[in-house]
Formats: structure tokens, C-alpha cells, sequence
């Protein structure tokens, strides 16, 4: 295996008859943490879904561990171990928390083995377990939506915005969980909170109007004002 | 079973109460000789009541919601999941009927099957499983390369109810087939407050009663269960956590198509098999779907009998009083039209 977990190559997507990617290209290493910057409307959220195949590209390629990933049904790629977690947490609201979870086994088993790593990671959840998703907090939901990708063994985590809407104090938790969680799988981020992304991820691609423009070591990127500036707006 | 009885629930709780109650108190009052009370014998007509005809109208009610149930779960359950108002639900409903009725009738079956009772359940099974065939073909042969054009599929749905219709025209003409047969089941009847009822048609309210508790344990129980109510709020992400949620559409509308067949076959003993059976039956799943709040289960299941008590009162009375017999079909629709002028989301329903 090689030591990228996650390879784009050259995607292009059409939502309907618009071209929203017009030219992705990056690789996530394994182990990293690796954020998708850029505008609102860059194209971050169709780049994930694209991965997914619920917004399949045209053109291009999606390598995940050696597998082409372009063509393949959204469930079937998710099979092969990849854990989703869509912005706006979607969540489903009229199941419980433990059926939230439940609903994500791959195998029988797959909770049992997982929940005390879960409840370590977010300790509310034990507490809230019996109760309807729709009743939870955001903060609360979205740290559901994420154990629910934990749940199953996956090796790549794509996880949209996570701090959308959330008070500082709940961010900072959740900052915490993904650093854990990053320990056991590769995270590829959506994030607009630059300060959030820069301190949580290693490495960065940028997206620019459909076309990723640049990426590197995040620890380069922070003291990079002039790309900063020029591509995500004031930071 | 979160917030067991949240503030909603508890509205839709009291609207269920007030309807029954109406319902209730005015089949059990008219069922006395209402002219004694304009001519002053108020003690007179109350003797008149008639607890025995008020039993009888309730079961038949009962009766009726049962069958409305079976084309009405599918009707719910795949519109939830799938957002496909399946038109041709009713269709499926009065094949099932002819189904049952022809091998109930057919010499060369009464012969090689001489068993009443056996020939029934034959019947029965058969309906499933054409049922079945014919609706996991429908959905795999039409519905499937249109899930991303909604409208198109109701446009579908609605011409194979007409083709179903067309096709059983065809084979079964226009006339209307009424039971000869008889079979140990459909036989025995027993007595309340001095009236008949018969036992078969006890046995399919029980029945019916069993179907939706099972659907109820299989909704809330089973991994499928936990599926088919997330799938109903976000099917993508179902299909995100790598669940093939294709293939459960697929079951879920065969299994609904299914169980609408089967409740042709139970309905035949007493109703007949006509081609009215259906736009008769759908009209009155799709009040009930509408009327339970769109999309809930427990919804539709409570709906269905609501409806179908609406309608056995409202045809007692009519015979008893108006002479009218259109009432009777008109009601689900009036019921649904009050319920929705005061609970817009039905019975149900959310926003």
C-alpha cells in the first residue's frame, strides 16, 4: 500500500449543467489531517461528495487505497471504509441516539466493539443515548454525526464543517475529538475557521473556483499571508 | 418512542379521541327511531336504540379500516421512503380479489384442492406472490431509472393502475363476481346483542390487527426497521453509511404491493371481486394517508380505521335515513377535509 490513503486526480463535476469542478488534484497522505480551504462555493462540499459518488465525476479519478472509486454507488464506496459526515450533520432526527449509531454497523458487532472509544471521545452521548436525535443540541448532533462515522472500521474520515454554528467553547471539544480520532484514521476537513483548520490539520489544498490551486505542509500556509489574503479572504 | 407524549402527540391524541367519540356517540344514537323524538316520545325512542346494530356498524367499520390498512401501509411506508405515491396500489388490491375469487371457483381447482379452507389460503398466497412479482417488477422496471424525476413516476404509477385495470377487464370482463363458494372459515357466525356477525369476518379484523403490529415491531425492532425510518428522513445518508438503499426501496415496494394483494384476497369472501374495488380502495388508503400526517405509520395504521369507521357509520345512517348511497364513498374525503381545515399536517403529521 502506498503511503497516500485518499488520490484525486484531475476530477471534474457537473451538478445538473453546471460545471462545479472544474479540475481537482490532491492526495491525502495516511495518518495526516488534511483541510479543503477556499470560498464559499469553491467547490469543498462537491469535492467530498464527488469522493462519495453522490455527486460522481465525469472526468478523472478518485483512488482510495489502490481502488478506482469513480463509477462505484455511494454505499458501495463507503463500504470499502470510508465514513461521511455531510455538513449540516444530517442526522436522523426521529431515531434515537443508539439507533443513530446502530444504524451505521457494517457488522454485527461493529458498536459493541467501538462504544467505549465513542463514549471516551464524547462522553455526552452516553447520557443522551436513549434520547431522539432531533432533541440533541447542534453541538451535541454534530458530535453524533461523527461517531456515527466511527462506528464501522473506517480508514478515511471526510468530515464537512464541522464547526458550522457552534458556540467556541463546543468547537474547541470537538477540535480535541477529531486530534483523537485522527490517531486511528485519516480525516480529510472541510473547513471555513481558518484558526480551527490551521491548528488542527498538517497538510491543506486549496480551492479555487472549481480547481484546486494549492496545497502543502499547513505549517507553511499560516505565515503565507499573500496566499492567505488572495484566496480565503481575511483570515 | 422518544418523548412519549410530547405535546404533539398529545394533540394528535385528543383529535383521535373527539372523532371516535362523534363517531361513536352518533352511530350509537341513530341507530334509534329518531321521528319518535319529533313526535315527543323522548323514552320511546330511546328504547328503540339499538345496541346490536351499533356493535355490527363498529365491526363493519373495523372491518373496512383493516382492508383500507393493507393497501394503505404500502401506500405510507414507500411514499415516506421513496417519495412515490403509488397510484396503482389499488390496482394490485383488486387483483388480489379476482385472484382469490378464481381459485375459490375454478372446477379443476375445486377438484384437485377440495378443501375450502386450503383453497383460501392458496388464494391468499397466490395474491402475495403475484402481488409481489408484479410490484418488484414495477419497481425495477420503471420506477428505478425515474427516481431522479418524482413527478414522472406518479405519471407511471397512475398508468399502470389503468393498465392493471385494463389488462384485468381482459381477462375477467366487466362483471362483477360475487362468492358462491363455501368454506369452513366463511361459514360460522356468531351472535352480539341478538345480531349475526359472521366469524371470517372477525378472523380478518384480527388479522389485519396482527399485520399492523407486526409492521409496527418489524419498523421499530429490526436493523431493516431502523433503516426504512432513517431512509424516510434522508435516504442519501442511509446510503452514505453504505447501506445498499436501492435494494431496500425495492423490498419495501414489493412488500407493499404485496401485502395490498393480500388484502384483495381476504376482502373477496364478502366483497366480491369488481373492478371497482379499485379506485374504491385507494381513494379511501389515500384519505387515510393524508388524514394519519403523511409519511407516520402509526399515522396511517390509526387513519385507516378512522376511515373505515367513518365509512360504516356514515352507511348505516345512510341506509337507515337518507336513501342516499353516495354518502357513504363521499365520507372519507369529508372527514379528511375537516380534519385537515383544523390539523393541516393530519393527524400526524409534521410541518
Amino acid at each position: 500500500m502506498s503511503d497516500m490513503v485518499l488520490e484525486v486526480r484531475g476530477i471534474h463535476t457537473y451538478i445538473g449543467q453546471f460545471h462545479i469542478l472544474e479540475g481537482v488534484t490532491f492526495s491525502v497522505p495516511r495518518g495526516s489531517i488534511t483541510v479543503l480551504l477556499g470560498r464559499n462555493g469553491a467547490g469543498k462540499t462537491t469535492t467530498l461528495k464527488s469522493i462519495m459518488g453522490m455527486t460522481p465525476p465525469r472526468e478523472g479519478r478518485v483512488i482510495f487505497d489502490g481502488q478506482d472509486l469513480v463509477g462505484k454507488p455511494p454505499f458501495q464506496i463507503a463500504k470499502l471504509g470510508i465514513g461521511y459526515v455531510p455538513e449540516h450533520r444530517a442526522i436522523f432526527r426521529e431515531l434515537t441516539v443508539a439507533e443513530n449509531l446502530q444504524i451505521a454497523e457494517r457488522r454485527k458487532g461493529d458498536l459493541a466493539a467501538r462504544q467505549d472509544f465513542i463514549f471516551e471521545l464524547f462522553p455526552d452521548l452516553k447520557r443522551l443515548y436513549r434520547l431522539a436525535g432531533g432533541k440533541l443540541s447542534g453541538g451535541q448532533q454534530q458530535m453524533l454525526a461523527i461517531a456515527r462515522a466511527l462506528v464501522p472500521e473506517n480508514r478515511l474520515l471526510l468530515i464537512d464543517e464541522p464547526s458550522e454554528g457552534l458556540a467556541p467553547v463546543i468547537i474547541e471539544a470537538l477540535m480535541h475529538a477529531i486530534q483523537r480520532l485522527s490517531e486511528s484514521a485519516t480525516v480529510l476537513l472541510v473547513e471555513q475557521n481558518f484558526r480551527m483548520a490551521s491548528r488542527l490539520a498538517d497538510r491543506y489544498v486549496i480551492i479555487d473556483d472549481g480547481i484546486s490551486v494549492q496545497s502543502g505542509m499547513m505549517a507553511d500556509l499560516v505565515n503565507d499571508e499573500a496566499t492567505i489574503q488572495r484566496y480565503l479572504g481575511a483570515a | 418512542m422518544s418523548g412519549l407524549l410530547s405535546r404533539e402527540k398529545r394533540g394528535s391524541l385528543i383529535a383521535i379521541g373527539v372523532i371516535l367519540s362523534i363517531l361513536l356517540l352518533f352511530s350509537f344514537f341513530t341507530t334509534g327511531d329518531l321521528s319518535l323524538v319529533r313526535t315527543g316520545g323522548i323514552s320511546a325512542y330511546l328504547n328503540t336504540i339499538n345496541p346490536g346494530d351499533f356493535s355490527i356498524t363498529l365491526l363493519s367499520g373495523l372491518l373496512r379500516g383493516m382492508l383500507l390498512f393493507l393497501v394503505a401501509a404500502g401506500l405510507s411506508i414507500v411514499f415516506g421512503l421513496m417519495d412515490v405515491l403509488n397510484f396503482a396500489q389499488g390496482g394490485f388490491f383488486m387483483i388480489g380479489a379476482y385472484i382469490a375469487y378464481e381459485l375459490h371457483h375454478t372446477p379443476a381447482i375445486i377438484a384437485a384442492v377440495p378443501d375450502g379452507n386450503l383453497r383460501f389460503l392458496l388464494g391468499a398466497l397466490v395474491a402475495i406472490a403475484i402481488g409481489a412479482a408484479l410490484g418488484a417488477a414495477l419497481e425495477r422496471g420503471l420506477l428505478r431509472p425515474l427516481y431522479e424525476r418524482p413527478l414522472f413516476q406518479l405519471v407511471i404509477t397512475f398508468g399502470v393502475s389503468i393498465l392493471i385495470l385494463e389488462a384485468t377487464k381482459l381477462i375477467w370482463g366487466v362483471s362483477p363476481r360475487s362468492w358462491t363458494t363455501v368454506f369452513g372459515l366463511n361459514e360460522g357466525s356468531f351472535q352480539l346483542f341478538g345480531q349475526q356477525f359472521s366469524v371470517y369476518r372477525l378472523f380478518v379484523i384480527i388479522v389485519g390487527f396482527a399485520l399492523i403490529i407486526a409492521v409496527a415491531l418489524l419498523l421499530q425492532r429490526t436493523r431493516i426497521g431502523i433503516i426504512i425510518r432513517a431512509g424516510v428522513q434522508d435516504s442519501q445518508m442511509v446510503e452514505a453509511l453504505g447501506i445498499n438503499v436501492r435494494a431496500v426501496f425495492t423490498a419495501v415496494f414489493t412488500l407493499g404491493c404485496a401485502v395490498a394483494a393480500l388484502g384483495g384476497a381476504v376482502a373477496a369472501p364478502f366483497l366480491g371481486a369488481s373492478l371497482g374495488l379499485s379506485t374504491e380502495f385507494l381513494l379511501g388508503a389515500v384519505a387515510a394517508v393524508v388524514l394519519g400526517g403523511l409519511g407516520s405509520y402509526e399515522g396511517t395504521a390509526i387513519a385507516s380505521l378512522l376511515v373505515g369507521i367513518t365509512q360504516a357509520v356514515v352507511a348505516k345512517f345512510g341506509v337507515q335515513y337518507l336513501n342516499q348511497p353516495v354518502w357513504e364513498s363521499l365520507s372519507p374525503m369529508i372527514l379528511l377535509a375537516l380534519v385537515l381545515l383544523l390539523r393541516p399536517s393530519g393527524l400526524f403529521g409534521k410541518e
